[in-house]
């Protein structure tokens, strides 16, 4: 147990330090870590923890007190929490303080056009992993681009298009 | 908005603790799908804790840095304001109900992921979370659609990690330097 968590700690600490461009980047290896690495929970399991951390209120990041939930229990939830804001957030406030100093020099521009595409690099192989594990028959392919179109080319409500999701679903139309 | 001067900063409350992590503890209870928008009303235009330039500007630092947004713009609020406490307040405050209900949807889900009615909802769901996904990828990358190095630079991305599944450590500390570099090289 100690071991488990121990490493627990471990990945989501070194999680917490590369998600440049926010909590949708580090997903795909979330994935890797804790479904073809560990095996604490297939694919399909880790898809559907993503679905419900996307249906409850807050930051996108509510995947991780629940992987942590699913593997070790509260301990889990404690752990995983700690070891994914806590090192991002001491960044944070040491960076607060070199900030002013650095905020008009050239290179912070070049260096922040630079992560851009990398981050939207990141979010897009998300996008491809997920819906991998997430989509495997005509129903639920039709779910997830209905809500993709309908989110990109309107100004729905993200919460409606999951509860909408969510409804058709339960109809169970064009599912095993 | 580079231009905006700090004398722009108006009329301040600098907020206790206590207002620290109530004021984070209803943007987590309300902040579905999303709380950057939320964020912003709150300590811009609600509460009067930071000016429109301040809010910007941490927002920009807090984009640059690892994690979260709106996880690292509580805790710069904080520090800001209060200290280290304050910084605890704040993230506390903003994780304490989403983890709460995060964990309860958790435990439901557990409970019933063999019926087969349950099974179809969280199918559904977990697709229309797969969509959101693809919609904020597509919004992210369009920017770039024009621009041939950022592309390139997406697509090595999503090869690496989509197509080859190779870990995000190695990726990142390869794909982040090259960016980097082709940047500077077209701005000079």
């Amino acid at each position: 147990m100690t071991a488990t968590l121990v490493t627990l700690a471990l990945i989501f600490a070194e999680l917490s330090l590369l998600a440049f461009g926010g909590g949708n980047t580090i997903l795909p290896e979330m994935q890797r870590q804790v479904v073809d690495v560990h095996h604490w929970m297939s694919a399909q399991e880790f898809g559907a923890l993503f679905a419900l951390a996307q249906a409850a209120p807050g930051p996108n990041m509510m995947v991780v007190p629940l992987v942590g939930w699913h593997v070790a229990g509260f301990s889990g939830v404690l752990v995983t929490s700690l070891a994914k804001f806590g090192p991002s957030s001491l960044v944070t406030g040491f960076a607060l303080q070199l900030w002013e100093r650095f905020k008009d020099r050239p290179w912070r521009k070049t260096v922040q056009a630079g992560l851009v595409p990398v981050t939207a690099g990141l979010v897009a192989a998300s996008a491809i992993v997920i819906t991998h594990t997430s989509v495997s028959s005509w129903g639920t392919i039709l779910i997830a681009a209905g809500v993709a179109i309908a989110t990109t080319t309107t100004r729905i409500h993200p919460l409606l298009a999951l509860a909408a999701g969510a409804v058709l679903g339960l109809s169970g139309i064009g599912q095993p | 908005m580079d231009a905006a001067p700090a004398t722009l900063t108006t009329k301040h409350e600098a907020p206790d603790v206590g207002e620290l992590f109530t004021g984070f503890f209803i943007l987590g209870l309300t902040g579905f799908g999303g709380v950057l928008p939320l964020a912003r009303h709150m300590m811009v235009e609600k509460r009067g804790w930071l000016s429109s330039a301040e809010f910007t500007d941490l927002l920009g630092l807090c984009q640059f840095l690892p994690g979260g947004n709106i996880i690292n713009m509580s805790v710069a609020v904080g520090l800001k304001f209060r200290g280290i406490p304050g910084a605890l307040a704040s993230i506390l405050g903003l994780i304490a109900v989403p983890t709460a209900v995060v964990i309860g949807l958790g435990v439901i889900y557990s409970q019933f992921a063999n019926d087969p009615v349950v099974r179809h909802l969280f199918g559904g769901l977990a697709a229309a979370a797969a969509g959101l996904l693809i919609s904020t990828a597509i919004k992210i990358a369009w920017p770039l659609r024009r621009d041939v190095v950022g592309l390139l630079i997406v697509t090595l991305g999503v090869l690496a990690i989509a197509v080859l599944r190779l870990p995000l450590l190695p990726t990142l500390l390869t794909l982040a330097p090259l960016s980097i570099f082709l940047r500077s090289r077209q701005a000079s």
